[in-house]
């Protein structure tokens, strides 16, 4: 794959818009980049501390077995061992974390290591500390561990059997949880249908997009206040510590999140907060500072894997001409061995319940399974992707067995520009977009007018030519009211994000963020908000790095995940900078004689608008307030230190009607990918990809286009390589990166991209959260084979991941696969 | 299985133009020995197996894998790594290049690029598209998916 990269220097839609000049819209060069591109960056691994200790888990090399002993007394005679943590002590000193689930997932007793049983390979089960990495990994091995080995459960599909190993045994099923969706009327849909297309099984493959740098923290105890410090690359905070709190029975402010910068995320550093219990009782226990970095086998062993996803026993109405009527599935969801953040993915989907598509009666029975694998928590796409590559695999299935153009289904069932806001089936709103005309951009950047040419000289090599359409939405700022779906007793909604902005002594403006930022630019894009409103330069705005949950710049959902830092984050640095230049012009209007509505910002001063030369730099303002104060007005209100919480127009939805807005904005992707296989061998190549975006307005273009070349690229590694595979024992066969092949410089197609911007209405800057839309990649490449597929055998594609063996089974044995549909004419 | 008893070796390495002699491990990873024991934390450790290359830098000349040696094979070497590119915080072409092409995004896998499209353009001042990619096959990006990283080489390469 040799060709040039394609990056149109225009745009090649652009939506008519005012535009007003400033610094929003603009490529502005990265804050970040500087320290980064110096190795002067500070990621959770580059600090120490006197005398700390390294942390080392003792893993389980059983997916299912009860624990019969830990004896750590071999460990703590080796030199150098500071000292362990087992199971029973976890037991002792925490509760079991809460869980988001109802019953039966409720009763899941979930410590930050085994007790008393192992669950799946990799499961820590004891922890060692000492003066080196490479003693607190000699010494683990001396901890002896007896295990009584009990049968596992690998396949999803078996775990409701009769026979089948129960995990858990306080729930008593492996069903955790499940919920049964439906909205519209079924019955008339498929009465009304000339055609029923049947698809006995999909699935959805376990993945993840394994950011480069692992989970770790140091951890420091304060005897004195009770107050550990964790040093961590945890990206949601705020969830993280609803979890650690009430388990280790301590209030929340006791446990301060630091981090400055993070190498990747994903949604992958969600769920640490075992891990980092772990460390807080050892760094307590042993008086000193610990450090714990995970090692890359640690990583894939037993952190974050993505959903795993059946989808059982699908019908599709459809009518003569296309139109799509409904659908109704089973979507049997592997959670792996614990409910980390599960079930919240059994309602996260819903989302999207339509995918792009006009559909109005739609049933979807969810039913989550524990197995003995790692547990699953979010990933790029969380749970939204699962689905939506469902939904794109029926438009195709029903397109290839009607015999009619995926093109054309797609058009004549798009929910269209003129619907939007769109409300759907279970009463998300779609905000606005334009899909046909994102389809038509795609189309023509892979030169989709020469395809026959090009099928044809592709056939004339020997290889077989296919194109595939990924059409997808990247819903964002979620409404946390949803997880009352999956347990209406639960207390949260909506969601918020705080941002403070103040002017300091010098004149200083310094912004603090809630959020933890992992690439994705917030100290350039939050200056670039901040400088606009305020009339000074970008690099006048010092936006402090990272996170620290002791600033006064933290909520409840703060964080960086789910698409939202555009709308909820950026919402709040525009609030809270507002407050401050109203701030400024009060104080500048006293100083001045004038009244606030007077007085103007700009170039770096606030000045009279009929009078500029009557000026008070920023300095002035940030000096008189902060040390020169003498002789203000007792009623000036003013602090030059704002802080503003953003909270999103949300309502709680109607749980009995699983119905309500769980989104507020709806980015969209549409991606096109044009494959050539050879039907020798199954072995394929991406010849030509186009990724055409919709967030918005965009507040910096290139770090948008980052995100979309980002998410492209994980979905490429997912549609052909990578995959979390086990074997028939529980064993992880892909625990490195020999095995677990990601993409590689060499693997990329080229690429080209394009955009159209369509401001939200909902958010105070016309933007949409952005970064996930990497699901489309999936699916364009499945579209892509299955076409390319047509003409030998036929078959249909039916995983998400395929890899050249699958692509070589399904040419060498299309009946097998063909064997998955039929159509029922009604 | 016993625990073996350290062997403890000193070794004396130049990085960056500063001399070290420190006494370690023998089976301490010339990684860990940078960035543990002197500090040098811009190099970056991604994985367990030597396939991400974050922790790439250049050894004599040649570059290098730093978690696939032990720093006792690094004795009397003379290594650079990331925080010796830049001179008086002047960024390099390259350094330059990668920020103008948004060539990073969280910046983990940065200083092993940096350090094999360094080595890549002094062996090879005009490289081609695809000499440029295989120079940073051995070198694991999960953000950009690559192409803004040809771009920022393709760039410094033409300047």
């Amino acid at each position: 794959m040799t060709e040039t990269t394609v990056t149109p220097t225009k745009p090649l839609v652009v939506e008519e818009q005012e535009t007003k000049p400033g610094w929003a819209g603009q490529n502005v060069p990265r804050k970040e980049d500087k320290r980064l591109v110096q190795g002067q960056g500070l990621f959770f691994d580059d600090v120490k501390r006197h005398n700390m200790g390294y942390v080392h888990f003792v893993r389980s090399p059983y997916a299912h077995a009860k624990i019969r002993s830990v004896d750590v007394s071999k460990a703590l005679e080796h030199p150098g061992v500071y000292g362990t943590l087992t199971g029973d002590e976890v037991a002792t000193l925490t509760d079991p974390f809460f869980q988001i689930s109802s019953p039966p997932g409720a009763f899941l007793k979930d410590y930050c290591m085994a007790v008393g049983k192992v669950r799946f390979v990799g499961e820590p089960v004891a922890a060692v500390v000492a003066s080196t990495r490479e003693i607190a990994r000699d010494a683990s091995e001396l901890v002896e561990v007896d295990y009584e080995p009990l049968d596992p459960l690998v396949d999803a599909r078996r775990a409701l059997d009769d026979d089948a190993p129960v995990l858990h045994d306080e729930a008593g099923t492996n069903l955790t949880w499940e919920g049964v969706y439906e909205w519209g009327d079924l019955d008339k849909a498929f009465a009304e249908a000339d055609r029923v297309v049947k698809i006995s099984e999909l699935h959805f493959d376990r993945f993840n997009s394994t950011p480069l740098e692992c989970d770790g923290a140091l951890v420091e105890y304060n005897r004195g206040t009770g107050q550990w410090t964790l040093i961590t690359n945890n990206q949601f905070p705020g969830f993280a510590v609803i979890m650690m709190g009430p388990a280790m029975r301590v209030g929340l402010d006791k446990l301060r999140f630091v981090t400055q910068d993070i190498g990747g995320g994903f949604g992958n550093k969600i769920t640490s907060h075992p891990q980092l219990v772990a460390c807080c009782l050892l760094a307590r226990k042993l008086n000193r500072p610990v450090q714990w970095t995970e090692w890359r086998t640690d990583f894939h062993l037993s952190m974050s894997h993505g959903n795993e996803r059946w989808f059982l026993d699908t019908e599709v109405a459809v009518s003569e001409d296309g139109t799509l009527l409904g659908f109704r599935t089973t979507a049997l969801d592997d959670a792996g061995a614990w409910l980390r953040y599960e079930p919240l993915g059994g309602v996260i989907w819903a989302q999207v319940t339509p995918g792009m598509y006009r559909w109005r009666h739609i049933r979807l029975d969810f039913k989550q399974v524990v197995t003995n694998k790692a547990p699953v928590s979010p990933n790029r796409g969380y749970s939204r992707m699962q689905h939506l590559w469902f939904t794109e695999r029926l438009i195709d299935i029903v397109a290839h067995e009607l015999g009619l153009d995926p093109v054309e289904v797609r058009k004549r069932n798009y929910i269209r520009t003129e619907d939007m806001p769109y409300e759907t089936p279970n009463g998300c709103i779609y905000d606005s977009g334009d899909y046909a005309k994102m389809l038509d951009a795609a189309l023509e950047l892979v030169g989709y007018d020469s395809l026959a040419e090009r099928r044809a000289d592709a056939e004339r090599r020997g290889n077989l030519l296919g194109l595939g359409i990924g059409s997808t939405l990247d819903s964002g700022t979620n409404n946390f009211g949803q997880s009352r779906l999956i347990n209406p007793e639960l207390q949260f909604s909506g969601n918020n994000e705080v941002a403070t902005v103040k002017l300091d002594i010098f004149g200083e403006i310094v912004v603090t963020l809630g959020t933890t930022p992992q690439g994705q630019g917030h100290e350039t894009t939050a200056s670039q908000v901040v400088a606009d409103i305020l009339g000074c330069s970008v690099d006048d705005v010092n936006v402090r790095a990272g996170h620290d949950s002791y600033w006064n710049s933290y909520a409840g959902f703060s964080g960086t995940y789910a698409s939202q830092f555009a709308v909820t984050g950026l919402g709040a640095v525009k609030g809270a900078t507002e407050l401050l230049a109203g701030e400024m012009k009060k104080l500048a209007a006293v100083i001045l004689g004038a009244t606030p509505d007077d007085i103007e910002l700009a170039d770096g001063q606030a000045r009279l608008r009929a009078n500029p030369e009557a000026a008070l730099p920023f300095m002035a303002l940030g000096a008189i307030i902060n040390a020169n104060n003498a002789g203000l007005p007792e009623d000036l209100d003013v602090t030059l230190n704002c802080r503003y919480v953003y909270r999103p127009p949300f309502q709680v939805p109607d749980v009995e009607r699983k119905y309500g807005n769980l989104t507020l904005t709806y980015a969209a992707q549409v991606h096109v990918a044009v494959v050539e296989v050879d039907p020798e061998t199954g072995v394929y190549e991406i010849v030509d990809y186009a990724a055409v975006d919709d967030c918005g307005k965009r507040i910096n273009p290139q770090i948008v286009e980052g995100q979309v070349m980002g998410a492209t690229a994980q979905a490429l590694g997912a549609a052909t390589h990578e995959t979390f595979t086990y074997d028939e024992d529980g064993n992880l066969l892909t625990p490195n990166f020999y095995d677990y092949h990601v993409p590689h410089a060499l693997d990329m197609p080229p690429l080209k991209t394009g955009y159209i911007e369509s401001p939200s209405p909902f958010t105070s800057l016309g933007t949409k959260g952005m970064g996930e839309g990497g699901g489309a990649g999936i699916h364009a490449v499945c579209a892509a084979l299955q076409d390319a597929l047509r003409t030998h055998g036929n078959a249909i594609v039916y995983d998400s991941c395929n890899p050249y063996h699958r692509v070589w089974a399904l040419l060498s044995d299309p009946d097998s696969a063909r064997a998955r549909v039929s159509v029922e004419s009604t | 299985m016993e625990a073996s008893v350290a062997t403890l070796a000193t070794i004396r390495v130049e990085i960056n133009g500063t001399a070290y002699e420190r006494e370690v491990e023998a089976r301490r990873l010339l990684v860990h020995f940078i960035r543990d024991d002197l500090d040098l934390t811009g190099t970056h450790v991604g994985c367990d197996t030597g396939n991400c290359g974050a922790c790439s830098v250049i050894l004599d000349g040649t570059l290098v894998k730093s978690c696939m040696l032990l720093a006792v094979q690094a004795d009397g070497a003379s290594i650079e790594t990331v925080e010796g590119l830049a001179q008086d915080e002047e960024l390099t072409g390259l350094q330059q290049a990668f920020s103008d092409h948004h060539a990073l995004q969280c910046g983990y896998c940065t200083p092993g690029m940096l350090m094999s499209a360094t080595a890549l353009l002094r062996e090879n001042p005009r490289p081609t598209d695809e000499e440029i990619r295989r120079a940073i096959q051995g070198n694991i990006c999960r953000c950009t998916g690559y192409w803004n990283i040809f771009e920022a080489i393709k760039a410094a390469a033409e300047a």
